[in-house]
């Protein structure tokens, strides 16, 4: 059986506040596995911990105690060997606007021992491959802000990492670019690279991820497949957009599935735990109403991220 | 990684700041031309004639080793501390260094190789400049590159330990203000020690400027005011303390990582 390519172990991280002494504290016992080839990702709201736990593993941040090992490699015994094994795109554009497209890129590869003879073909390709190619003599500081994205994927891939972390790659990117960029994503997992990614649009997770873990307060508070993750949801919000006006008789019928009236052609209704929406929809056509369309209230992996945090919060 | 790597390495942060210093050359290069060719004119053709000789030889000649001294310090100490900082404080880019495998010591050589080339340049430039002023003596040449290059590795590896301590912008103005001027200004860049009451030549000797332009003014007159064996022991062992600090900085992350 291959190495995991991640293997955290009662991972903490307490802040030192200005006068020294233990301020915040960010981590507070994570374990976490990730197998290699997974789409892994790492959801929370601000200020959970996602951010520290990538930046220890990266080594931008030091643990306060636990253990990391990429690949097998334990980061305190080499963490340079273990870098070898990371791309990373970080959260914030820390890209030097002075520098050309092309040098940040080619520059990257340098810092991993890559010599510009390999650089230079490798960087062509991936900027080809993420619409960087023909801006790739402009300064970075020219690019939009969706460029700047893609490059700072460019150059985490540029010594072709088994690891990808990715830190709210898709911040800012409007939906196009971001959708290209999810294919991208989904390609090169698909040839082997094994993804860690936070976001924070939970659509985006939803879609790619094989496996998700909810990090709340420094803790991981849910943790397994898509699909374990989505059975802690007892029920779904659905909206139906009726052909004609909701009456009460109608509503009436539909008791068991808690009706809302949103306005007189549409109406909500929570389905799950053994109520269907046929049942329902067979119900509207027998008070003489065709049902339209019929809408989710969002993605229920919101829905789950949602009931998760607010639970462990008022705990 | 295996040497080869760790060669790359080094050479992309080096190149990289080379293109830097070569793409700002108005900032980088003419400032302390246009000091000197000052600091010429004023010791040289305006008050030189009126001081005359010290130890012997016309006062401008005496000045011109501590002028270039003064240019190399600064340049090499400045462009370390703004490069590193900058690129921690300012883009983080200093974070595309820190998640490669490069190591501490390459990461050491790599920053302070850029300031020891742009503090060389610019002490060849000053000297050069020296030359409309005044003939150059020179009495050991091999001792004028020892001191060339010790001054401008010490000043470098000081200006790395500034950048990666700095807190803010203040850090690093503070620091070249308050310290490096005084420490430089009065290690004897105009004057002899000798020519000190006996209580400020003790004190001169605790500065290890004092003790780098000595050497360096050995390189081209002769003469010195301790023997040049002490200078060269005190600036490796700046030298060697400085490596160490800079290692031990950047290898815990103190000042770098959170």
């Amino acid at each position: 059986m291959s190495q995991p390519a991640l293997e955290v172990r009662d991972l903490e991280k307490t802040y030192v506040s200005e006068g020294g002494r233990p301020g915040t504290k960010a981590l507070t016992g994570v374990t976490l596995t990730i197998e290699a080839g997974d789409f892994f990702s790492l959801l929370g709201p601000n200020g959970a911990g996602k951010t520290t736990l990538i930046g220890i593993v990266t080594g931008l941040v030091r643990k306060t105690a636990g253990k990391v090992r990429v690949y097998g490699v334990d980061i305190d015994e080499d963490h340079e060997k273990a870098k070898t094994f990371i791309g990373v795109v970080p959260q914030e554009l820390n890209i030097n606007i002075f520098e050309k497209v092309f040098d940040i890129v080619v520059n990257q590869a340098g810092y991993y021992g890559i010599p510009r003879s390999a650089a230079i073909p490798r960087t062509e390709e991936l900027l080809r491959a993420l619409g960087l190619y023909e801006k790739r003599f402009d300064k970075s500081q020219t690019l939009s802000g969706g460029m700047k994205r893609r490059l700072m994927i460019a150059r985490a891939l540029v010594h072709n990492p088994r690891f990808l972390v990715l830190d709210e790659p898709t911040a800012g990117v409007d939906v196009e670019l971001r959708r290209g960029m999810w294919d991208y994503l989904q390609k090169i997992n698909k040839e082997g690279t094994t993804i860690l990614l936070t976001t924070h649009y939970l659509e985006e997770a939803e879609q790619l991820s094989k496996h998700v873990a909810i990090v709340n307060k420094g803790g991981i508070i849910a943790h397994g497949t898509m699909r374990d993750i989505l059975s802690h949801l007892k029920t779904e919000t659905i909206f139906l957009d009726l052909a004609g006006t909701i009456t009460d008789n109608a509503l009436g019928d539909l008791k068991g599935y808690h009706p809302k009236k949103i306005d007189p052609t549409t109406i909500s209704i929570e389905i799950g735990e053994g109520k269907g929406i046929s049942d329902a929809i067979v119900s509207l056509h027998g008070n003489g109403l065709q049902v339209q369309t019929v809408r989710a209230q969002s993605g229920k992996l919101e829905e789950v991220f949602v009931k998760l945090t607010k639970e462990d919060n008022a705990a | 990684m295996p040497l080869k790597g760790l060669l790359i390495s080094f050479w992309t942060i080096v190149r990289k700041d080379l293109v830097r210093i070569f793409r700002i050359w108005p900032q980088t290069f003419l400032p302390s031309i246009v000091t000197s060719v000052l600091y010429f004119l004023i010791f040289g053709a305006f008050l030189g004639s009126r001081i005359g000789d010290l130890e012997g030889v016309p006062y401008i000649l005496f000045v011109v080793p501590g002028m270039v001294m003064l240019a190399i310090m600064m340049n090499a100490y400045n462009n370390v501390a703004f490069s590193f900082f900058s690129s921690k404080f300012f883009m983080r880019t200093i974070d595309e260094i820190l998640v490669s495998p490069t190591p501490p010591w390459v990461i050491i050589a790599g920053f302070v190789t850029g300031g020891v080339v742009r503090g060389i340049l610019i002490g060849l430039l000053v000297l050069l400049v020296s030359l409309i002023f005044t003939p150059l003596a020179l009495t050991n040449i091999l001792v004028i590159i020892a001191f060339f290059f010790l001054s401008s590795v010490i000043f470098s590896l000081a200006g790395l330990v500034n950048g990666v301590y700095a807190k803010s912008i203040d850090g690093i103005n503070i620091v070249p203000t308050f310290v490096l001027t005084p420490l430089i200004y009065l290690g004897g860049i105009f004057y002899s020690i000798n020519t000190l009451p006996g209580f400020w030549q003790i004190v001169s000797q605790f500065n290890p400027v004092f003790y780098l332009i000595d050497g360096f003014r050995y390189g081209f007159l002769g003469f010195s005011d301790v023997p040049l064996a002490l200078s060269l022991t005190v600036l490796v062992a700046l030298t060697a303390f400085l490596v160490g600090f800079a290692w031990y900085l950047l290898k815990t992350g103190l000042g770098l990582r959170q």
